[in-house]
């Protein structure tokens, strides 16, 4: 039995794999990795399938040691590894004998870091998912943040170790980006021009406050209305809700939603399923991943993209990632 | 009558994989039923590409992989679906019954609400109780449910400022609309009282005891039934 202990936690690590789509009718939403990209990345290179569960780091990272001798690769942020006090590199595979400590620190640039582990980390699966939905305590281990002294399961894998690699010119297309690619959201024609310019001009802080559900931008405020009174109507609900709000209604990931008080928030992995917030963009799918390595903080913008754009992007994106060309043997 | 046809629903991009089917802009039953029933047609005759639906009031967002689908080619197709929409028969919906201890500890905001809408407690219990709601759709968390509409006398606004932890079970009214808390969370509701039936459970067929469309009535329970059924 193949297991990984938990020497130390680090500051947020969890379970997670690709989520759990399909079951909005429950008000369940996907969860699963801040960055998809590099949790799809690490998988190719310890031999996985692409949505194999791994462990998902924030900010800080844990300490972790193995009964048997695992294949390993830890992709997004560089979180200053070590095996036994020898520096590891991201974005390449190694093995880890037992008795060894892997040890992560904190972050160098980004703010999660997965390690992926041949075979996957196995927990009971929820609706098809390994994924951990923090604010209901669903999924995962345990439905919550790894602690010290936790075991997990690694599953059977075949094969001999193979050392992989990610060419370097491909992993550069993946990378961060201040600025973030976005369409317009279902409420845009709410906001003025003035507003949207605001919007789409100005550079936003991600603040403390943020976290798998969302990312809470401080900045400019984006005031909704202004528009004719049309849109700054109350629309038939009786929620007594102040002005700005609406009546309740799905969300989608990435979607910017403009609060009480103008300050943007982009609905991320844990979003509620519906909300009653106006909607003035929603970011692009391709730019997704980006938005699971922002920090508190990290500073960014908002670039208005056509419908044909972002989809290309997308396409390229995927093709990227299934590509021969990502990942070298070494 | 005030049913919404095909000719009147909008469609409306929410993001590069996903769109909006919005059936009018206001929260009636027909609307919902709408919903419900589109909702079911993709149940029966699902499209490839599509990953997810969002139900709500009166819409439905539907999410889709963009490498199989386009905006386009998925709202033609569900405009055809809404040909077929009033073809569709909704299932029987389901008289749910919850059991709640009103008041006390489980409900800190009876009070608040009674002298805000000019009655005593033992009237807010009893209005609270005297009517079977709609479950519009769940959202917020999993097993959320949208019950409505409340008595009109009974209509409040959220609270000012919300809880940081709102204990599991918690009913709770904010406008028209009234609800049960299946998981501690934020929330900003005003809390009447608390089921120790679960909402939501991993191991329970289905996983949440509300499905959209079923009918729900809450009955009042003394401190010691409630521990009764909370230890059974």
């Amino acid at each position: 039995m193949s297991e990984i202990v938990v020497v130390a936690p680090g500051l947020l690590t969890t379970v997670q794999d690709l989520g759990r789509e399909g079951f909005g009718p429950l008000g369940v939403s996907p969860s699963g990795a801040a960055d998809a990209v590099s949790l799809r990345i690490g998988n190719r290179l310890v031999g996985n399938a692409g949505g194999a569960a791994a462990l998902e780091m924030t900010l800080l990272g844990g300490a972790f040691q193995f009964s048997q001798v695992v294949v390993a690769a830890l992709t997004g942020s560089d979180f200053s590894a070590t095996l036994d006090g020898a520096s590891v590199e991201p974005w390449l595979s190694f093995e880890v004998q037992p008795g060894q400590t892997l040890r992560l620190g904190p972050t160098r640039s980004g703010a999660r870091c997965y390690l992926c582990v041949r075979g996957g980390i196995e927990v009971k699966p929820l609706l098809n998912s390994a994924s951990t939905h923090l604010l209901s305590g669903l999924g995962g281990h345990e439905g919550r943040a790894l602690r010290k002294g936790d075991v997990l399961k690694v599953g059977a894998a075949r094969g001999s170790f193979r050392k992989r690699a990610v060419a370097p010119k491909e992993l550069e297309q993946l990378a961060p980006r201040k600025v973030l690619r976005a369409t317009l959201g279902p409420q845009s024609d709410r906001f003025s021009g003035a507003s949207q310019r605001t919007f789409y001009e100005s550079t936003y802080r991600v603040a403390e406050e943020s976290n798998r559900m969302g990312l809470r931008l401080e900045g400019p405020a984006v005031p909704e209305g202004a528009r004719g009174d049309a849109s700054g109507k109350a629309r038939g609900d009786a929620l007594g809700k102040a002005r700005g709000e609406m009546i309740s209604e799905g969300v989608s990931l990435g979607a910017v939603q403009i609060a009480a008080g103008g300050l943007p928030i982009i609905l991320f992995v844990e979003q509620q399923t519906t909300g009653g917030y106006a909607k003035i963009a929603n970011v692009i799918s391709a730019d997704f991943h980006r938005l699971g390595q922002l920090r508190p903080r990290g500073e960014i913008r908002f670039e208005l993209v056509e419908w044909e754009t972002a989809r290309r992007l997308l396409i390229e994106q995927e093709k990227l990632l299934a590509s021969d060309k990502l990942i070298m043997e070494c | 009558m005030g049913r919404v046809s095909n000719g009147t629903a909008r469609f409306e991009r929410a993001s590069d994989q996903s769109l909006l089917v919005y059936f009018g802009d206001k929260i009636t039953v027909e609307a919902n039923e709408q919903v419900r029933r589109l909702l079911r047609l993709l149940d029966l005759q699902s499209i490839t590409g599509v990953r997810n639906l969002h139900p709500a009031y009166c819409s439905l967002l539907v999410k889709f992989d963009a490498l199989e689908l386009r905006h386009e080619a998925l709202e033609k197709k569900l405009r055809e679906y809404l040909t077929r929409i009033d073809e569709v028969k909704l299932p029987k919906p389901r008289d749910v019954e919850i059991p709640v201890c009103y008041g006390g500890e489980f409900g800190p905001d009876l009070q608040e609400v009674a002298v805000l809408r000019g009655m005593t407690p033992a009237q807010v219990i009893e209005l609270h109780a005297s009517r079977s709601y709609l479950v519009y759709f769940l959202g917020f968390v999993p097993g959320f449910a949208y019950l409505g509409e409340l008595p009109e006398a009974l209509v409040t606004p959220r609270l000012p400022t919300p809880r940081k932890k709102v204990p599991v079970g918690s009913v709770g009214i904010a406008g028209n609309q009234t609800g049960v808390y299946p998981f501690e969370t934020p929330g900003g509701w005003r809390l009447l009282g608390r089921t120790p039936v679960a909402m939501f459970r991993t191991d329970r067929k289905g996983l949440s005891l509300l499905s959209i469309g079923d009918r729900v009535r809450f009955v009042p329970v003394t401190r010691e039934r409630f521990a009764e059924l909370a230890r059974a």
